[in-house]
């Protein structure tokens, strides 16, 4: 299911309107993902504070939608773009891939209410496959 | 036996409440055929599927995704035994409509979307773990009586 030249413009185009708010997105689709899955929580109990809109999970939102967006300009070569980011993932964090696509889920259903006009089922299809790849990209130094 | 807290009840009510079911029906059900074209292939008979458009303006998936919400009802109204209540959907499923489990998942993540985005933050990170607990649940039983 690879990533096609409208696929990428799609994405491009509609994370225009996001990166304004991708602090936001980031911080409430961590948010929900700690609430509505909570086997995810096993990854950071280091943090004092897991609630949705904590400032661990506010800035560590953050984080990771920055990453989210530096991707979308890294859509032609993700595997080599994200490869520091697949070693530490994989060597260091040692998080279970699946999980990749539990926070996708809960990023598509922030996005679903940030922008309920713009995320139509194509932006749907488009994003759903690029944070597909991306996860695939992420996991690829694992094995 | 699933065990429900009074919060869980209560959110499920609250978005079944406010569920206009002609219209989150048809957009969950085109939503996930657009979303995942190879759930397409259930419905052959269902005429213009060419592309995005066709289907979101195809009279008979609207008219199935009202009916496929409103199966969902079933579950609200017998929360306390949901396995027995979907057993004959679920022969149904297998048996005649020979529908693979994992596309119900599918479905389910487009309606979680679909409610997210009428809602708004309306919909908070609480209402949706009840919702797709609640989901997860009807998925399960519905997937029950595959052999």
């Amino acid at each position: 299911m690879s990533l096609t030249a409208k696929d990428k413009s799609v994405v491009k185009a509609f994370w225009g309107k996001v990166s304004g708010k991708a602090d936001v997105v980031g911080a409430e689709a961590l948010g929900r993902m700690l609430t509505a899955y909570p086997q995810t929580k096993t990854y950071f109990s280091k943090w004092a504070d897991l609630s949705p809109g904590s400032d661990p999970v506010k800035k560590h939102g953050a984080v990771i939608m920055g990453a989210i967006g530096n991707a979308v300009g890294l859509m032609d070569n993700l595997v080599g773009g994200l490869s520091a980011l697949s070693d530490l993932h994989a060597f260091t964090l040692r998080v279970d891939p699946g999980n990749f696509k539990i926070l996708s889920h809960n990023i598509l259903v922030t996005l679903a209410i940030h922008f309920p006009r713009d995320f139509t089922p194509e932006v749907h299809i488009a994003v759903d496959k690029f944070l597909a790849a991306l996860s695939a990209a992420l996991a690829d130094k694992y094995r | 036996m699933v065990v429900w807290t009074d919060e869980e009840r209560a959110a499920i009510s609250d978005i079944f409440s406010k569920l206009d079911y002609d219209d989150v029906g048809p957009k969950c059900l085109s939503r996930c055929l657009i979303v995942y074209p190879w759930t397409q292939r259930y419905f052959g008979a269902f005429g213009n599927l060419y592309n995005a458009e066709a289907i979101m303006n195809n009279p008979l998936i609207a008219k199935h995704g009202t009916t496929v919400l409103r199966g969902l009802e079933r579950a609200l109204k017998n929360m306390d035994d949901i396995k027995n209540t979907y057993a004959e959907l679920s022969i149904l499923h297998s048996e005649k409509l020979r529908v693979d489990p994992d596309n119900f998942k599918l479905l389910s993540d487009c309606l979680t979307i679909v409610i997210a985005a009428k809602m708004g933050t309306a919909f908070t990170p609480e209402y949706q773990a009840s919702f797709q607990k609640f989901l997860s649940v009807v998925v399960s039983a519905l997937g029950r009586q595959y052999h």
